[in-house]
C-alpha cells in the first residue's frame, strides 16, 4: 500500500551543518569499534546517541574531540570535518581543536581547586585575560551554566565541595568558558539526582542558542525530551539517524523500534 | 503486526488488556447497533430497554479505557508503536460510544414510531439492508484493529461511500413518500433521523480506519481521503 505523506507540512528550514562525519571507522587495536559512519551533527542543535551499552555511542563522542588520541593503540580513517576542515589530520592542534569541541563526562570531575579558578584554568590556557576580564568571564559562563546564583558568594571555596549536581554545572560552565563551538555531554546526568537531571536538560535547551550540543544518554526519554536530532547506535553502526521527532513517534528502521520501545537492549 | 516482546512483560500484559478491552467494547457497541435495528424492524419495547440499559455499559467502557490509556503514558512513556496504539486507542474508543449514542437514537426513534401505531413506509425504503452494510463495515474495522491490518481498513474506509450513497438515496425516497401523502411526515422524520444515524455509523467506522492505520503505519490520513485512491 501507497500512502503519500502529508505534503501540507511546514517544511522546517535545513539546519548549517557544524559537523560532518564521513565514511567513518575506529579501532581499538585489532577491535573495530565503529564502521562507516557518516552523518551531520547540526549548529545550534542537540544531536543524541543512543543506543545499548557497547554500541559505540560514547567512542563516536570521544573521537569529536579526538580524546582517543591519548592512546597510541587507537586509530581513526575516515573525515570529521568541522567546518570543513578535517580534525583527524595530524597537522590539526589537538588543544586548539578541544577548545573548539569542550566535554562534560558522566561523573562531575572539578579539579581541586577553587570554583572561580575551575573555570579560569581552561581560559588561561587559551587566552590572556586582565583580571578584570576573567571575573566577567567566570561569571558569564556560571551564569550560562545556572549555577551563579548558587555560587556568586563562595568563588574562593573548592569546587569539589559543591553538591553532585551543582559539580556537574561547574564542569559544563568550565566547558564553555572557553566558549567552543561544540560542546560534547557524556552522559552528563547519569549519576545525578532527578532534580538535577532536569535542570541540567533546561540548561541544554538553553545553551543551544550559543552552542551545538552532542549528548551520549542512556535515558531514551531524555533524548526524546532535549535533542532536536538522534542517532540509534548498535555495533558499531548507526542503525537510524533523524529528527528525535520522528525517531520517536515514527522510526524507519525496525531496529529502531525494538529499542526504543523497550523491545530490546 | 508482528510485534516481538517487550523486556518488560508487565508492559505487554498492560497493552494486551488494553487491546481486548477496546474489543470487547467493540463487541458490545456492534450488538448495541443490532438490537436496535431489531427494536426498528419488530417493534420489540424489550429491545429497546435493552439497548438503553447497556449505553450506560459503553459510557463506562469509554472513561475505563481512557482511564487506562492516560495511565499507561504515565508509568510506561511510551515510544513509537505503542505510542501511537494508546493514543490511537483513545481515539478510537471516542469513536465506539458515539456509535452506542447513534444505537441509542436508533432504539428510542423506534420506540417514539411504534408509540404511534405500526412502522408503515414503502419495501423500496431498505433501512435494514443499508444497517447490515453499516454493520458489516463496524465489525470489518474491529477486526482490522485487532490485527492492525492497514490494507483491510484502507478498503473499509472507501466502502463508506457506499453507505454514503444509499443514506442519500432513503432520504430522496423519504422526501417523495411524504410529499405525496403528508400524514406520513412525523415517521417518516423519525426514519430520517435512524437513516442519519446509520449514516454516522459509518462515518465512525472509517474514522477507526483511519486509526488503524495511524496505529500501524504511522500514517496520519484524516481528511486526506485523496491519498487513499494513490
Amino acid at each position: 500500500m501507497n500512502i503519500e505523506i502529508d505534503i501540507n507540512k511546514k517544511k522546517k528550514p535545513t539546519p548549517t551543518v557544524q559537523l560532518k562525519i564521513c565514511q567513518f571507522h575506529f579501532y581499538y587495536g585489532a577491535f573495530h569499534a565503529l564502521k562507516n559512519i557518516n552523518m551531520d551533527i547540526y549548529k545550534n542543535h542537540v544531536t543524541a546517541f543512543i543506543g545499548p551499552s557497547g554500541c559505540g555511542k560514547s567512542t563516536l563522542l570521544r573521537t569529536l574531540n579526538r580524546m582517543y588520541s591519548l592512546y597510541p593503540e587507537q586509530r581513526a580513517e575516515g573525515q570529521l570535518l568541522l567546518e570543513g576542515k578535517n580534525i583527524l589530520e595530524a597537522s590539526v592542534d589537538v588543544n586548539e581543536l578541544r577548545s573548539r569541541v569542550g566535554m562534560v563526562f558522566q561523573k562531575p570531575t572539578p579539579f581541586p581547586m577553587s570554583i572561580y579558578d575551575n573555570i579560569a584554568f581552561g581560559v588561561r590556557l587559551h587566552e590572556r585575560l586582565s583580571r578584570g576580564l576573567m571575573d566577567e568571564r567566570v561569571e558569564w559562563a556560571l551564569q550560562r551554566a545556572a549555577l551563579w546564583d548558587e555560587v556568586k558568594d563562595k568563588l574562593n571555596q573548592s569546587g569539589m565541595s559543591l553538591s553532585g549536581g551543582q559539580q556537574q554545572r561547574l564542569c559544563i560552565a568550565r566547558g564553555i568558558a572557553v566558549k567552543p563551538d561544540i560542546l560534547l555531554l557524556d552522559e552528563p546526568t547519569s549519576a545525578l539526582d532527578p532534580i538535577s537531571t532536569l535542570r541540567i536538560e533546561e540548561l541544554i535547551s538553553d545553551l543551544k542558542k550559543d552552542f551545538t550540543i552532542v549528548i551520549v544518554t542512556h535515558n531514551m526519554q531524555q533524548a526524546a525530551r532535549i535533542s532536536d536530532f538522534t542517532a540509534y547506535m548498535y555495533l558499531g553502526e548507526v542503525v537510524e539517524f533523524g529528527e528525535t521527532d520522528s525517531i520517536f513517534v515514527q522510526p524507519k528502521k525496525k531496529e529502531t523500534e525494538d529499542y526504543i520501545t523497550g523491545r530490546f537492549g | 503486526m508482528n510485534q516481538s516482546e517487550h523486556t518488560s512483560k508487565q508492559f505487554d500484559i498492560e497493552l494486551e488488556d488494553l487491546r481486548s478491552r477496546v474489543l470487547q467494547m467493540g463487541g458490545l457497541v456492534e450488538s448495541q447497533i443490532m438490537t436496535a435495528m431489531e427494536a426498528l424492524n419488530i417493534g420489540s419495547e424489550d429491545s429497546v430497554n435493552r439497548v438503553l440499559e447497556n449505553e450506560k455499559q459503553v459510557n463506562q467502557c469509554e472513561k475505563d479505557i481512557d482511564d487506562a490509556c492516560i495511565h499507561l503514558v504515565a508509568r510506561r512513556q511510551p515510544a513509537a508503536s505503542d505510542l501511537r496504539l494508546i493514543m490511537g486507542i483513545s481515539k478510537v474508543v471516542t469513536d465506539l460510544e458515539r456509535i452506542g449514542d447513534e444505537a441509542d437514537k436508533i432504539a428510542r426513534r423506534a420506540r417514539a414510531i411504534y408509540a404511534r401505531g405500526v412502522l408503515n413506509i414503502p419495501q423500496t425504503i431498505d433501512i435494514p439492508s443499508t444497517s447490515q452494510k453499516a454493520v458489516l463495515m463496524l465489525r470489518r474495522v474491529l477486526d482490522a484493529m485487532a490485527r492492525l491490518d492497514a490494507p483491510e481498513a484502507t478498503k473499509i474506509i472507501a466502502d463508506d461511500k457506499l453507505i454514503d450513497i444509499e443514506f442519500s438515496a432513503i432520504m430522496r425516497q423519504l422526501i417523495t413518500y411524504m410529499m405525496e401523502d403528508p400524514r406520513t411526515i412525523t415517521t417518516s422524520l423519525d426514519i430520517v433521523w435512524i437513516a442519519k444515524a446509520i449514516e454516522r455509523v459509518g462515518d465512525h467506522s472509517k474514522n477507526i480506519a483511519e486509526q488503524v492505520i495511524y496505529i500501524a503505519m504511522g500514517t496520519d490520513i484524516r481528511h486526506r481521503s485523496d491519498a487513499l485512491t494513490s
